[in-house]
């Protein structure tokens, strides 16, 4: 496609791919905190993080399809990542209580 | 119109998120993140999902947040000692982290090239009245299992934290 055409194909709004883009860009970035990060609470953040990045493809794919299915998926992603982060906190607290660290290197009872 | 404000917070989302990875101190990680759900937010209402906007807002940025923010202070966390990694991931950590985005990018433009584009106001099936109908009569079960779920964590989140004041 020349670019004078894709001009004009972009008059007609956003195409969904780049919202599936931006959502792989989001969960990429989320990974890469996951792995490389040693700070157990930035750890649970990057998961919020890919979780929102998947809560935005169902979107877009609920707007492709014409479909309120995809709003649903995102609403109950969104009460199980509450429940998640209450429980989760609660054991960083206790896992801090007892260890008094938050470097997951150092929680490593179950190692070996 | 369309394509300006995607472009605007795609970029905030995307700068947020990279400032959730690299920042040292997790508060600051904290308020970045609030940035990517604020302008996710904001695809939401582009892609006509009226309701899961307000409750990104709501939910996440409003109640998940604060729950984070509430630890990091209780904690008293401070910034991360940054110790040796491994040679491994110095070497092959981010051309892997690449090569990932680049497998996601490749196959979500490879099976959806021209699946149609985004105009605000083309889909108006995302208000409170369609979600709510749609939740409690295909999803009803499923609603249900939600809320007894969502029972279930407060239990544990309380006996957790009830061993922690003992």
């Amino acid at each position: 496609m020349n670019p004078a055409g894709a001009l004009a194909t972009l008059n007609n709004g956003v195409p969904i791919s780049w919202y599936l883009t931006l959502s792989a860009v989001l969960f990429a970035i989320g990974v890469a905190g996951f792995l490389f990060r040693r700070n157990i609470i930035t750890v649970f953040m990057c998961i919020e993080l890919m979780l929102n990045a998947v809560n935005l493809s169902f979107v877009a794919f609920a707007h492709q399809h014409r479909e309120v299915s995809g709003h649903i998926f995102t609403f109950f992603v969104m009460v199980v990542a509450a429940a998640e982060a209450a429980v989760g906190l609660a054991i960083i607290l206790t896992v801090f209580k007892n260890r008094s660290t938050l470097n997951i290197d150092d929680v490593d009872t179950l190692k070996n | 119109m369309e394509l300006f404000f995607f472009s605007l917070f795609a970029l905030i989302s995307v700068v947020c998120a990279i400032n959730v990875v690299l920042q040292k101190h997790p508060i600051s990680s904290a308020l970045s993140l609030i940035g990517v759900m604020g302008s996710l937010a904001v695809m939401y209402l582009a892609l006509g999902a009226e309701f899961i906007a307000m409750a990104q807002i709501i939910v996440y940025a409003g109640a998940i947040m604060v729950l984070f923010i509430f630890v990091i202070m209780l904690l008293n966390a401070g910034a991360e000692s940054s110790r040796g990694r491994s040679w491994i991931v110095q070497v092959l950590g981010f051309p892997l982290m690449v090569a990932l985005l680049g497998v996601l990018c490749y196959f979500s433009m490879q099976w959806f090239p021209d699946s149609g584009f985004v105009k605000f106001g083309d889909f108006q099936g995302g208000g409170a009245q369609q979600v709510g109908y749609a939740l409690f009569t295909d999803y009803l079960l499923p609603f249900e299992v939600t809320s007894v779920l969502i029972l279930i964590a407060i239990i544990g989140a309380i006996v957790l934290a009830r061993k922690e004041m003992d």
